[in-house]
């Protein structure tokens, strides 16, 4: 009888392997682009650990993973996920299409379904027919495509604002018009900035940096991106889709 | 003389605190208080003494107030810092500052800041931590310049440099490295200024502005705000709604304001005899 | 199927058991086992333990300081135990919590340095590759429930690039320009940022020993498991070296006018 023996037993301070390292990620999908953000703070309890530790990756050329939750499983999981897309890439010569990217990252996290990646995943980028696409997941594998997600510490603060500006939620439109169903690039990053700097202000967690990832469909214009402070191009060509990197400060306390 | 009807064992009462743990176990938690996750310090200087604070105060993770206050009121030349849960620390420091009155007035001369911090301890010490403030108290009086530190739990501490609050260690430690004897009054003021900031930027508890108070003998300087490191700056947008956007379902207006007829009878003035 | 009649229960079988002398409590159990009782039997708490190992970028470089202390609980148990561990000629590892964890960690990186070097193929383990293959061991046995109970920082110097990063019994790890483990982030973390953070560049071998010492004599106030005894070593160019012990001088002449915790004047 099991039961019976280990209830005498002498206890010990089990060892947690799981820990929360804060921050926040984000991402928003256009008609024809894919925005995903986060703050570059990795903190514990009151303590920061440091100023500058990313949570969104460069999968492919059109494929971006943001990762929330305990750091530790967060690096692992986008290392797995990055090996599993090159075997792909040498199995079939091209890079692995966004919902099979989206499904594959169900696949690994539920098989860790009873000792989970402590991580939110929100996967952002360009869908095979060009559409800008955000897909987001919970740590065992749930997952569903949106228009827009915000996952971490700062959820509970940047999501309601969301659905507010982009779902366009409690808002009547003017009379005789409806409420968009895509919203401009230049206004999306405008959105995301003032998530973040609003999080800021609000969340202890989140802070320090701001590093956001823009994904153009393939043949579409800049769209204003040149207007916005420290933007960088990732892809060489512009053949393909393009990719761009914009950083910005984040208040420090 | 009348007994009571029911037995009361001698010593402390904990049925309350039975009660609660009852209440707490059928899911009825105690509340949740604001605590001013924070960072405090005091230090002495040829001629006084000076106090700081950050200005942040927490629920949890999220910033309840960007500027609060948490250097309190006790007499003119006595100032007290609180970290803890937020009411406790008000109405500690508020309660001490009315029996401080009462004790001027009483005896007719300037209270000792010996005598506030007697009176926080023995007051924390009846409530056995129960009342979670954590305080930095400071002041001058006829015996000089006093610094006290006072725990939840009504021990004390005298020191010439004192920290509290989950910045402490960051502020410690910038005082460990810079704090020297008789120091003036501007080295001090900016050591107090660099103790806080290392708070603000480095524990998450604290943050926002930097407060300070200066106590001399015959004069009270409180700098509110006296660094404002992070100001936000302004936003990318600008989100004021247009006019009929919320929907609404049914509509009445009404008349708010009341016109009333008034008749004078007789031109007679008040009696007023 | 469970063979022994005793075990399936009643009512009870006289023809095997006709007194019942054998207890329940104690006849032998035959069935499954419990998955996660064993995942208990590995947890395990720091016997043995160091406190705080900080460490700078700099010009040259990084520097990484520790005191020479093991602790056994509050004893100050061992006082001439070297916290900072060379591997190979780029880098050093410095470790705070368990020690006989960390000489397990030494002896796995030895090991790793002679396989390397055995191949000859003209690659040498740099830092980086040090960081990464920690931090899978660490996040590896975590995953076991059995961890190393160590905080470490690699700190490295190769191809004219500084390295620096942390890895933690969790598998956790980061990368800044200063970094500390233990206490060392709530005391030095802040001294250190403000003196390093912009200033990378800048600063001399002087200085950043300088700002190293004056933090871990700041720890050996404040931190009741630290002592005034202590390496520092320096990854450049020209490789790896670690002073011997020093000593600092502390002050604690202000003591002489502190008088009780309250009205106390004498």
């Amino acid at each position: 009888m099991p039961d019976m023996v280990s209830i005498g037993q002498p206890q010990q301070r089990q060892f947690n392997p799981y820990s929360e390292n804060g921050g926040t990620i984000l991402a928003i999908a256009g008609a024809n682009f894919s925005v995903i953000a986060g703050d570059t703070r990795q903190s514990e309890g009151y303590n920061i650990q440091t100023r500058y530790a990313p949570k969104v990756f460069r999968l492919t050329d059109k494929a971006v993973l943001a990762v929330n939750g305990f750091a530790a499983d967060g690096s692992m999981f986008v290392k797995k996920v990055k090996q599993r897309l090159e075997w792909y890439r040498h199995a079939h010569a091209k890079d692995m299409p966004l919902r099979a990217i989206a499904r594959l990252i169900q696949t690994m996290l539920y098989s860790r379904r009873f000792f989970p990646y402590y991580v939110y995943n929100i996967l952002g980028g360009i869908e095979e027919d060009g559409s800008g696409a955000v897909y987001s997941f919970d740590p065992v594998g749930s997952y569903e495509r949106e228009s827009c997600r915000a996952a971490g510490a700062a959820q509970s603060l940047v999501q309601p604002f969301l659905d507010n500006q982009i779902y366009f939620k409690n808002q009547r439109p003017p009379p005789g018009t409806s409420n968009p169903t895509h919203l401009p690039l230049h206004e999306v990053l405008s959105l995301v900035i003032d998530s973040f700097t609003s999080a800021t202000e609000r969340h202890i967690e989140v802070g320090d940096g701001l590093e956001i990832f823009v994904v153009l469909a393939k043949g579409s214009t800049t769209q204003g991106l040149e207007n916005f402070a420290n933007v960088q191009e990732m892809t060489q060509t512009r053949e393909g889709e393009r990719m761009f990197n914009i950083r910005r400060n984040l208040k420090r306390d | 003389m009348a007994t009571a009807s029911v037995y009361s064992s001698p010593g402390f009462d904990f049925s309350n605190q039975i009660r609660n743990n009852f209440l707490a176990e059928k899911g009825l938690p105690l509340p949740k208080a604001t605590s001013t996750g924070t960072t405090i310090v005091g230090c002495l200087f040829e001629g006084g003494i000076i106090l700081g604070a950050d200005t942040r105060a927490t629920e949890g993770p999220i910033v309840a107030d960007k500027n609060c206050e948490k250097i309190h009121y006790i007499t003119e030349s006595i100032r007290c810092c609180g970290a803890g849960t937020a009411a406790d620390t008000e109405f500690v420091t508020n309660l001490i500052s009315s029996n401080m009155e009462m004790h001027a007035l009483t005896h007719g001369r300037k209270p000792r800041v010996v005598t506030a911090m007697t009176m926080l301890k023995q007051y924390l010490f009846r409530y056995q931590g129960h009342v979670g403030a954590a305080l930095v108290l400071g002041g001058v009086d006829s015996t000089g310049p006093n610094l006290f530190t006072i725990h939840p739990h009504g021990s004390t501490d005298k020191l010439p440099y004192v920290t509290m609050g989950s910045g402490s260690l960051a502020a410690m430690a910038v005082f460990e490295s810079g704090w020297k004897t008789k120091m003036s009054r501007e080295d001090a003021l900016q050591l107090v200024k660099d103790a806080i900031a290392a708070g603000i930027f480095n524990d998450l508890g604290s943050g926002s502005n930097i407060d300070a108070c200066i106590i001399t003998p015959n004069h009270t300087e409180m700098l509110r705000n006296v660094e404002m490191p992070n100001e936000r700056e302004t936003k990318e947008k600008s989100y004021k709604f247009r006019r009929g956007t919320t929907e609404w379902k049914s509509e009445s207006i009404r008349k708010l304001i009341v016109s009333e007829e008034i008749t004078p009878i007789g031109g007679d003035a008040m009696d007023t005899s | 199927m469970d063979h022994f009649p005793t075990n399936w229960g009643r009512p009870r079988n006289d023809a095997f058991d006709a007194y019942g002398t054998y207890p329940i409590a104690q006849r032998p159990y035959n069935g499954l086992k419990d998955a996660f009782a064993e995942g208990v039997q590995h947890t395990q708490q720091p016997i043995v333990t160091g406190t705080s190992v900080l460490a700078i970028k700099y010009k040259d470089g990084v520097m990484m300081a520790a005191d020479n202390l093991a602790s056994y609980g509050s004893l100050a148990r061992f006082k001439d135990v070297q916290r900072l561990h060379p591997v190979g000629t780029n880098t050093v590892v410095g470790a705070g919590g368990d020690m006989s964890d960390f000489q397990y960690i030494q002896s796995l990186l030895d090991g790793l340095m002679i396989e390397e070097f055995t191949e000859q193929d003209g690659h040498s383990l740099g830092p980086a590759e040090i960081h990464e293959y920690l931090s899978q061991v660490m996040y590896g046995r975590r995953s076991q429930i059995n961890p190393l109970w160590n905080a470490l920082l690699v700190g490295g110097f190769k191809e004219g690039k500084r390295f620096l990063a942390y890895v933690d019994l969790l598998g956790t790890t980061y990368s800044a320009s200063t970094l500390a483990t233990g206490y060392g982030a709530y005391i030095a973390q802040p001294l250190l940022r403000k003196a390093v953070e912009g200033n990378e560049d800048k600063l001399t071998e002087e200085e950043a020993m300088q700002i190293l010492e004056a933090n871990l004599k700041v720890l050996y106030y404040r931190d009741a498991r630290s002592l005034n005894k202590f390496q520092i070593a320096k990854i450049t160019a020209a490789g790896v070296s670690i002073t011997e012990s020093k000593s600092m001088d502390t002050t604690w002449s202000f003591a002489e006018g502190i008088r009780g915790y309250g009205s106390q004047t004498q």
